[in-house]
């Protein structure tokens, strides 16, 4: 019962099929199997947010996640959010305000607050803090993050002086 | 850390879940949302010879209003009950509960049968159960069994449901109109589990509680459903009243120590939940004296 199970998902629009260990957690089978390195793996129990990645259009912890678990599933990336361009604005507002040091959570905080953008297009610095409530930063102390995503908001607004 | 290795099957049915949990028994685990399970094994605290995924159960996910019962299956997501019309509407305590429940990628996938059925002391759903009236659903190879919440969490992750038997759903009376609600809790980060917490549901009438459950969690091994509760109900509450009270509900508790708290930390802390909810529940706050943390 230990033995492989077939699994067949799309990852950033392209179908993916493989056989996978049920262990195997999503993270690592995005990671080590299709080489997506930049979902990034910190606790492995749910508490630090830089696995972050966008199942059926919903936000979640690849490891909290079986890959088998994703069998039929349309996943997308901090790869594929980047490449398709939908994130541009909210990268360059990162770098602008200086919103990632090491970088290691910046990829799920990405996810996080994009999602919340997606959501709630104005919504205001308490409501940033507890969307991101469940990401970890140990270096830039979330301020310029907050900025960022404020920014960005405001920017898609139209708010902007 | 990873995982130790198992085997998995993706159930079809709930027929099919219920024959897999009776060849497993212990051996078997089964995995909802995983919000709770996979942390668990990934700390390898269990190590499960099979998985059986109910994932794929959809008609066990959704929530249905009727005859004054609110109907809740297991497989309904924390991030679903945020959105439903029909929690917002009879069961306000368990939306405001809710939004307190781990972090938004974890209430997308967090099912409210595996947090029962998990029975975190300190989790917030467990509380609302009991605080609420709930009846929780199981059903095993000798058919359906109908589990009152205060009978159904025995200890720390422990329910009353044996190895063999799936909880499938919830079910809990729609409150009367007038009766309002009360959640707080104590935690290091928004979302993270309760340092302490209360969800607590009152029928108000003349400026007296003519009802009042109070469901304190993360006060010991399970959510307690205070009876010091019954000190305030159909009396004039005054500061003394609050206090007698106060010091009853410390004989019911038992609380744990951990690295967030020692247990005279958690003792006080009830104590200021039950003073913040007393009297913004009965719009007094000259009785918030001594309430701040």
């Amino acid at each position: 019962m230990t033995a492989t199970v077939a699994i067949a998902l799309r990852v950033n629009g392209e179908l993916v099929e493989a056989n996978v260990l049920p262990r195997l957690n999503l993270a690592d089978f995005l990671r080590e199997h299709l080489k997506l390195t930049g979902t990034h793996v910190g606790c492995e129990h749910g508490v630090c947010g830089a696995c972050t990645i966008r199942i059926n259009g919903d936000i979640i912890r690849s490891c909290l996640m079986l890959a088998v678990q994703a069998h039929n599933a349309a996943i997308e990336t901090i790869e594929g959010v980047s490449d398709s361009g939908e994130i541009a604005d909210l990268q360059s507002a990162f770098r602008e305000r200086n919103a990632l040091q090491c970088g290691f959570c910046t990829p799920g905080m990405l996810m996080a607050a994009q999602d919340l953008l997606k959501q709630s297009p104005c919504p205001d610095r308490e409501q940033i803090r507890e969307h991101l409530s469940g990401n970890y930063c140990r270096c830039t102390g979330y301020q310029a993050i907050v900025d960022a995503i404020e920014s960005t908001a405001r920017t898609r607004t139209g708010r902007w002086p | 850390m990873k995982a130790s290795a198992f085997g998995y099957a993706r159930a079809t049915s709930v027929a099919d879940a219920l024959e897999l949990l009776t060849a497993y028994g212990e051996r078997a685990k089964v995995l909802s949302g995983g919000q709770s399970l996979v942390p668990a094994m990934n700390l390898r605290l269990v190590a499960p010879e099979l998985i059986v995924d109910i994932g794929e159960l959809t008609e066990l996910r959704g929530v249905s209003l009727k005859g004054g019962v609110l109907t809740i299956g297991a497989l309904t997501r924390h991030a679903d009950l945020l959105k439903s019309p029909e929690i917002a509407a009879h069961a306000p305590l368990l939306k405001d509960a809710v939004a307190h429940v781990a972090h938004p990628a974890i209430r997308n996938r967090g099912t409210i049968g595996g947090s029962l059925a998990h029975a975190d002391p300190a989790s917030e759903l467990p509380a609302c159960m009991l605080t609420l009236g709930a009846i929780i659903i199981a059903r095993g190879p000798g058919g359906e069994r109908r589990i009152a919440a205060n009978e159904f969490f025995v200890g720390i992750y422990e329910t009353a449901l044996t190895p063999q038997e799936l909880l499938v759903a919830v079910e809990l009376p729609v409150i009367p109109k007038s009766s309002t609600h009360f959640f707080q809790e104590f935690a290091r980060r928004h979302g993270d589990y309760a340092i302490v917490g209360l969800a607590a549901q009152a029928s108000i009438k003349d400026g007296r509680f003519a009802d009042l459950r109070l469901g304190f969690f993360a006060v010991g091994d399970r959510s307690l459903l205070a009876k010091s509760a019954s000190k305030l109900v159909d009396v004039a509450v005054t500061s003394a009243v609050l206090s007698e009270a106060a010091s009853a509900l410390d004989d019911e508790l038992d609380p744990l120590e951990d690295q967030q708290a020692t247990p005279a930390m958690r003792r006080h802390l009830a104590k200021v939940l039950l003073t913040r909810c007393v009297s913004l529940l009965l719009a007094r706050p000259d009785l918030r004296a001594g309430a701040s943390a």
